[in-house]
């Protein structure tokens, strides 16, 4: 058996949720990614906003593609549904479970390879779509599974642990997804918990395609002097710019924040999102202005981290298909059916 | 040779002329009329100036295939006029614009050329260039009608319906057609030695294309969620579902839509969104041809193996890679029937006419969710965008989907635990959930090995388990799915197996071998993996010939690996040049294979 349930540990005192469920009932199965991988952080990460944000975990859509990142859904939430898909897909499948229940809430969870190469196509319409869902890359430079060619997202100049350096341009999600219209765009480290789990919350209840860039080092083929996604280099280069604090809607604003320093922006569930930032004329709610700031700092060589962009405005999918309110999948047979007497009408069409 | 009811009308305009209506009025006449027709459009990859050809075949005696002759050829392009004209049946008739002097060297003796200035009366009798374009097809109806004999009243009813909000076009219309029936009257001897005449055999009938009739199924079916990425001869399927839906699909308190059309980047993602939206628990489906099944094939095998629903319609087209996509074949059997890599093989349907794209639509969702796991539709362009005549469609009031094994909140409020791929009914099908649903109703769908209690899996006796109890699956889906339709007697010692839209020309066939007092069976499959009823017809006959419209045999291989019969008694017809298959061909060539067979049995023995 190649599946380890996790052992159960509870104690009475843990903290409970809305709900009375614990962090350890947001748990999934044993991870048997290699030890020290950046992705079991980031499930880490996941199954304590998940926890925080009172989500019923049946109520939860586990969506993923192929590949290292890809396995990561059984290993959080495992009272929740689950679909790993085929390769670079996951894209497309969550389109049409969304398509059919919008109640639900949707997490994918993808790599670099799944999203960037393979799944370049997917990863591009999803976002024309703004499909509501927390998009998730784990950005390791590296194919794991396939042990360690360079992915798409590798750095020039990057280094394998054997053989010459990357010598192709990157392709950055963070810079694709501000310029193919995302509507909110987010980095992370999976070495910065604190940082990650108000940006998955807030990436969760963002009413619109969501994502969240984070570098997450491959222990075993990416995380060796030479490489551009190592822990050592992530932590010298990493700049911890624009922070978000996730505020629940029913909680108010305690405002430690320097004056111009912080900007709430209010989501669609009534929830905030608040920002802290380092540079003041940084606006998150520029697309341009966030694009030439990401710019600049790709050229200085600097890994900026923090929600970039955000717009609250422009409607998910069904918005803009004109669906009804109600899941699709849920609308009673008797209501979809125009029955005899209409396709009677209907014939007279056809004479 | 006169007859009545009885002839075959070609027209050859330039693509993007405008002929469809006056062709389509043409074909509504004689309908109306009660006089069974056929309507087949030929045309090319091409949105303007290519040739293109309607063919209206009327037949008293409603066969529905096409015809292997031309009676009147209508020559409006200049561009084909040569093949055009020798095209017509010796003693038929050929039309033109005689507005211009054609060729001398182009005659026949052997038929009528009947010259009418189309162009000249239409530039004298309206105004700016696009209406004269158009008032010439319209004024070839008209002469036909008066050639013909078709009846004018008819010919103003349609005109009225069609532009009942635009009076001033039913006027304009009028006109031509009487400019084109009062030339044929005054300068040839009309009617002409083929006539229709009034009957009353098209009362309770419709005439519609196949995609339009899928299209509604799956409004019909309660289908919600539609994914697509645009290839003809699929496209106007979806077309078609869109404009139903739009229709019939509208909720009257918000203004919402209760469906939802996701137009993908290609056909991996098509698929992809049916099988998102089938897990969640809507009907979904997606129209294609070929090349899209080829690009479905990962996820075709995903659901298999994950079990998750999906309706494929492919509108077969002429293969391989981009082939001839706006000819007909039936040349994805193969590609469909094991699509994938593993091991794997998929439910198919195969309807053989419109009026079976519309139950098929139905009974495919049905199949998909009784048996969780893709059923694909196979009709092809034959079906799916040429006129058929077809008895009205039916509904009864109290069909209800069949979703399958699909646990409800109560029932798993009651149950301990429940384990997504437990056979616990021994007909191989597992129960399902819906995510959503129950707290209790939680599984993992994927595509690695996995175990019957939903587990991820790399051990062999736990995967093979699972693939194993997918085979009891496919001996129920044996059952489940429709049985073929089986023409019986017990003196005809071979008999033919075919399939689809060869349908209507084996029938005619056997009409026509009939006369010749040569007897055959006849066996319609409609659905693969093949029932038991159709290796009983095998089995009871000497020598079954596999009519199909493709070049490798296909039905006949799917028949050996299916039911492992000795390919030695299957002898296949095999037609696939692109153009729908007809009668003649397939006596002659079923002759031509049944004295091959003789001869060989007579040197054997």
């Amino acid at each position: 058996m190649s599946f380890i349930p996790k052992p159960k540990v509870t104690h009475p005192k843990l903290p409970r949720n809305a709900l009375g469920l614990t962090e350890r009932d947001y748990e999934g199965g044993v991870s048997t990614l290699c030890a020290g991988c950046g992705h079991d952080s980031i499930t880490a990460a996941l199954i304590q906003a998940v926890f925080e944000l009172d989500i019923p975990p049946h109520m939860l859509g586990k969506m993923s593609g192929i590949g290292c990142s890809s396995k990561t859904p059984a290993q959080f939430v495992s009272q929740s549904h689950g679909f790993n898909s085929v390769h670079g897909r996951m894209p497309s499948v969550t389109t049409g479970a969304n398509a059919a229940n919008n109640e639900l809430i949707y997490i994918g969870v993808s790599g670099d390879g799944d999203s960037l190469s393979i799944g370049m196509g997917q990863f591009a319409h999803v976002i024309r779509r703004n499909l509501n869902m927390c998009y998730i890359i784990e950005n390791n430079g590296v194919y794991g599974l396939t042990k360690g060619q360079y992915s798409a997202s590798a750095d020039v100049g990057s280094k394998a642990k054997k053989g010459p350096a990357n010598r192709q341009m990157p392709i950055d999600p963070v810079s694709t997804a501000i310029g193919l219209g995302a509507t909110y765009i987010a980095r992370g480290f999976s070495g910065d918990k604190k940082q990650l789990v108000p940006l998955i919350k807030g990436a969760i209840m963002h009413k619109g395609f969501a994502l969240l860039d984070i570098i997450s080092p491959c222990v075993t083929f990416n995380d060796h002097e030479g490489s551009t996604k190592s822990y050592a280099h992530t932590r010298q280069f990493y700049h911890h710019v624009i922070d978000a604090d996730f505020i629940p809607p029913a909680e108010e604003i305690v405002a430690d924040y320097e004056e111009g320093g912080a900007m709430p922006v209010e989501l669609h569930d009534g929830s905030k999102i608040v920002f802290r930032k380092v540079d003041k004329h940084y606006d998150p709610t520029s697309r341009a202005a966030a694009f030439s700031f990401l710019r600049d700092s790709i050229r200085a060589g600097e890994i900026i981290t923090g929600l970039l962009y955000i717009d609250e405005e422009t409607g998910d999918m069904h918005d803009l298909s004109g669906s009804v309110d109600r899941p699709l999948a849920k609308i009673p047979y008797e209501e979809l059916n125009p029955g005899r007497e209409t396709l009677s009408k209907v014939m007279q069409r056809y004479r | 040779m006169s007859t009545v009811n009885d002839v075959v009308i070609k027209i050859a305009t330039v693509n993007g002329t405008g002929s469809a209506s006056a062709n389509g009025l043409l074909m509504k006449a004689i309908f109306r009329m009660g006089i069974p027709v056929v309507g087949k459009n030929y045309f090319p990859s091409n949105i303007q100036g290519l040739p293109t050809w309607y063919e209206v075949r009327v037949t008293g005696k409603g066969y529905q295939a096409r015809a292997d002759h031309v009676d009147v050829m209508v020559a409006m392009n200049a561009q084909t006029y040569a093949r055009d004209m020798a095209e017509v049946a010796s003693g038929g008739w050929l039309i033109y614009d005689s507005t211009w002097p054609r060729s001398r060297q182009l005659n026949r003796e052997d038929i009528h050329v009947l010259g009418i200035p189309l162009s000249k009366i239409c530039n004298e009798n309206f105004d700016g260039a696009r209406a004269r374009i158009l008032m010439k097809n319209i004024a070839y109806v008209g002469a036909l009608a008066a050639l013909l004999n078709i009846d004018l009243d008819v010919i103003t009813e349609l005109l009225e319906e069609t532009f009942a909000k635009k009076k001033q076009l039913v006027e304009s219309n009028l006109k031509a057609i009487r400019l084109g029936y009062d030339y044929a009257l005054e300068h040839f001897s009309c009617p002409l030695a083929k006539t229709v005449e009034r009957m009353d055999r098209t009362r309770g009938h419709i005439v519609i294309d196949g995609n339009t009739a899928a299209g509604l199924g799956c409004v019909y079916a309660g289908a919600t969620v539609g994914a697509w990425y645009p290839i003809t001869p699929s496209t106007s399927l979806m077309d078609a579902y869109k404009a139903f839906c739009k229709e019939f699909r509208m909720d009257e308190a918000s203004g919402g839509k209760k469906f939802c059309i996701v137009q993908a980047e290609d056909e991996l993602a098509a698929i992809g969104v049916v099988l998102g939206a089938s897990w969640n628990g809507a009907r979904a489906f997606t129209p294609t041809s070929g090349p899209g099944i080829s690009l479905m094939n990962e996820f075709i095998g995903f659901a298999y193996y994950a079990e998750v629903p999906a309706v494929i319609f492919d509108v077969q087209r002429t293969g391989p890679s981009t082939g001839m996509p706006t000819r007909t074949q039936q040349c994805d059997l193969m590609a469909c029937a094991y699509a994938s890599h593993g091991d794997t093989k998929h439910v198919l349907l195969f309807p053989a006419n419109a009026e079976e794209c519309f139950y098929s639509a139905i009974e495919a969702f049905d199949l998909a969710d009784r048996l969780q796991t893709p059923v694909m539709v196979l009709s092809d362009l034959d079906i799916g965008m040429n006129d058929w005549m077809c008895p009205d469609l039916q509904w009864d009031e109290t069909y209800r989907p069949d979703r399958g094994k699909l646990l409800t909140a109560e029932q798993l409020d009651g149950m301990e635990k429940f384990y997504r791929y437990l056979d616990s009914d021994g007909d191989g099908i597992t129960y399902r959930t819906l995510p959503g649903e129950h707290p209790r109703g939680s599984f993992f769908t994927r595509g690695s090995g996995h175990n019957k209690f939903g587990g991820y899996t790399e051990d062999s006796a736990e995967y093979q388990d699972v693939v194993d109890r997918l085979l009891v699956k496919w001996e129920t889906a044996r059952k489940l799915v429709p049985a073929p339709l089986v023409e019986y007697s017990k003196f005809n010692k071979e008999g033919i197996i075919s399939l689809g839209s060869c349908d209507g020309a084996v029938r005619e066939a056997l009409d026509l071998l009939g006369e010749r007092k040569i007897g055959l069976n006849y066996c319609r499959v409609r659905a693969f993996p093949f029932n038991e009823d159709v290796r009983q017809f095998i089995e009871r006959h000497e020598r079954v010939y596999v009519v199909e419209q493709n070049r490798d045999g296909q039905l006949r291989s799917l028949l050996t690996l299916d039911l492992d019969i000795d390919p030695a008694r299957l002898v296949s017809v095999l037609h696939y040049n692109g153009m729908p298959i007809n009668a003649r061909f397939v006596v002659d060539k079923l002759l031509e294979k049944r004295a091959g067979a003789r001869a060989a049995q007579d040197t054997g023995s």
